[in-house]
């Protein structure tokens, strides 16, 4: 029993309602917001750290003790994945205090901002699949608002796009969850994964596998199901744009990586090579989609496709190195994804407009940015030392030892044609001749730039501390590759 | 012509108290039997929705001055409060606690933690309700 693990998902839920109260003050809702996140941050490594010491941490809620309660659980995988995610919630915070409107303020932005970091902690923290569910629709009604927030022709028209996708995907959540418990009798992971485990994994129970992944690929923009995403994350504001690649499509991948390597593991080779083939249709389709296209945040928007491809595979890969990899990956992106969208608010900020053909030339007036903007991208690429290098190499070194080298081909492509739309991106915006008018040359950067520096510093770090980050990722993986330890935390056997 | 309602409102104001009392009740009845905070709230929200309805929403309003929004946040808090008080204890989170004690003029009586838990539902059914539809219905467009 720790309720320590509960303060990621009650403060937030808390301090949001709190902040209802206070409408009309929004200095008051950012100091609270602010100092809030900053905690958050500060819990989420104190529970790694417990967790790493002295192994998977539990809390029966209620004191009913599973399976018939509820249970939270905290593993080295989803610790790791809290602090990612507070990390991007402190920093979008700070930025959208410098780019939000009042207007936006003033209906409820920072509660919703909250209840949605309730949401994702939640998902990443629950032990309880029926639960996940609950925490799935807590982060996204909060992120219905936030997306539609500020209520443009274009948000209204692609938001409800996105809410009908999303409505649709959780039908069928519920469906799968009704069959699993139909079959296994239980809500509670770990007992459905033990049960699945001497129940031997085929016919229906695979089918059930397929739904589950269905539903968490759509929620994560899996191949073929990721159309709604470029679309509904062009409208909102930079500040959000920038959680939601960051986060919501990493709930889905969590959620996938979670199920198949704890309860849907008894059959990888058909599972297994089901997500490998969809890895590499993602990565493919999604990276094409980014080349063609001449918008800032709409490159962006692609490129979170073709990288949740790369997390995808090395779940496929299924070993060690691979998973790794993965996890590794997940990290790189919640910081890098969300440093390129602030990078996109920023130059929006400057110039008025995300289409790259109307920028030019902003080298000369903004040199900082503009280099921070190449290193990010760089790193996004995979160009060594950078963190999105050894991830990378570490997923298509095990998919060469595995002999599957066309996944791997595929992958080294995308990482090329990744690197051809970031330069892309670069030459538009910050080569040429300089197209900056009056006021524009004038736009205090510091205030801007300070949100992102931690993530461009993490982006680097990463890239240079790579041998203690990527051993803890292996420690990472070798947990989630024994399924009984978790099982054995939560029912205590 | 000036239309007169009198048929309506006098029969309201019997039927509005009528319905909020039984809202009442069957806040109270939840435990054990049909009821509890969420059916109560949906009730008195419908009591009052029939006083919004018959009278006029703008003279409602100056007898009733609440902000539903602020109703939805102290039923959150109080919500998440109960779930919190077991905190002090050093159980884990939403542990419900429950005893008997004696309570003047109504003798021996179950006390629980769950009750504030309902009272918070019960604000936070009336606090969405009303919020809801008196926002359509105050839409000039």
């Amino acid at each position: 029993m720790n309720n320590l693990l509960l303060v990621p998902v009650v403060a937030p839920f808390l301090i949001g309602t709190i902040l209802i109260l206070f409408k009309n003050h929004h200095r008051t809702q950012r100091v609270i917001s602010a100092v809030t996140a900053i905690i958050m941050l500060v819990f989420a490594f104190y529970i790694t750290y417990e967790v790493y010491v002295n192994g998977i941490q539990t809390v029966e809620l209620g004191t009913w003790v599973p399976p018939f309660g509820i249970v939270l659980v905290a593993d080295l995988f989803a610790s790791l994945m809290v602090i990612l995610s507070s990390i991007v919630g402190v920093v979008c915070l700070f930025f959208a205090f410098q780019t939000i409107s009042p207007e936006r303020e003033k209906f409820f932005f920072y509660p919703f901002y909250m209840f949605l970091l309730a949401g994702v902690h939640g998902a990443f923290l629950t032990g309880d699949l029926f639960n996940l569910f609950v925490f799935f629709e807590v982060m996204l009604i909060a992120s219905y608002i936030l997306i539609v927030h500020g209520g443009t022709k274009y948000q209204l028209r692609e938001s409800f796009k996105y809410v009908v996708i999303n409505v649709f995907a959780s039908i069928f959540f519920i469906v799968g969850i009704a069959y699993i418990y139909g079959i296994t009798g239980t809500l509670n992971m770990a007992q459905i994964a033990e049960r699945v485990g001497e129940l031997e994994q085929t016919g229906v129970l695979n089918a059930i596998a397929v739904l589950f992944l269905l539903v968490f690929g759509m929620k994560g923009a899996l191949f073929p199901l990721y159309f709604w995403l470029p679309n509904s994350y062009f409208g909102p504001p930079s500040a959000i744009a920038a959680l939601f690649g960051g986060l919501l499509t990493k709930v889905g991948i969590y959620a996938i990586i979670r199920t198949f390597t704890l309860i849907f593991t008894h059959d990888p080779g058909f599972t297994h090579n089901l997500i490998l083939f969809l890895a590499g249709g993602t990565m493919f389709f999604g990276v094409l989609g980014a080349v063609a296209q001449f918008d800032f945040k709409r490159i962006l928007s692609y490129h979170i496709i073709s990288q949740v491809g790369y997390m995808a595979l090395g779940l496929g890969l299924y070993s060690q190195l691979a998973i790794a990899g993965a996890i590794y990956y997940i990290a790189h992106h919640i910081i890098v994804k969300p440093a390129l969208f602030l990078f996109c608010g920023a130059t929006e900020k400057i110039t008025g407009t995300t289409d790259l053909k109307k920028m030019s030339g902003l080298l000369k007036t903004y040199p900082v940015l503009g280099w921070l903007f190449l290193v990010t991208a760089i790193s996004l690429a995979g160009i060594p030392p950078l963190s999105g290098f050894f991830s990378k190499f570490a997923l298509i070194l095990d998919g060469i030892d595995q002999g599957r080298y066309f996944i791997v081909f595929i992958s080294l492509l995308v990482g090329i044609l990744t690197l051809f739309s970031m330069m892309k991106i670069f030459i538009y915006v910050f080569w040429g001749e300089e197209s900056l008018k009056g006021e524009q040359r004038r736009q205090p950067l510091m205030p801007l730039l300070m949100p992102i520096l931690p993530l461009v510093a993490l982006t680097v770090i990463l890239g240079f501390g790579a041998e203690p980050i990527f051993s803890f990722s292996m420690d990472v993986a070798n947990e989630l590759l024994e399924p009984a330890n978790y099982i054995n935390a939560v029912l205590k056997e | 012509m000036k239309t007169n309602y009198v048929m309506l409102h006098t029969i309201t104001r019997i039927v509005a108290l009528i319905v909020l009392s039984f809202s009442v009740y069957l806040f109270f009845a939840g435990h054990y039997t049909p009821g509890g905070g969420f059916i109560g709230g949906l009730m008195f929200a419908c009591g009052l929705l029939l006083l919004y309805l018959s009278f006029d929403l703008n003279k409602i309003t100056t007898v009733l001055p609440i902000d539903f929004e602020k109703v939805i946040a102290i039923g959150l808090l109080i919500g998440i409060g109960t779930g919190l008080n077991s905190l002090l204890f050093g159980d884990p989170f939403l542990t419900m606690y429950f005893d008997y004690y004696d309570v003047w003029l109504l003798g021996e009586v179950g006390l629980t933690t769950t009750t504030p838990f309902a009272i918070a539902i019960f604000l936070v059914v009336v606090g969405v309700a009303l919020l809801t539809i008196l926002t359509i219905a105050g839409d000039e467009a």
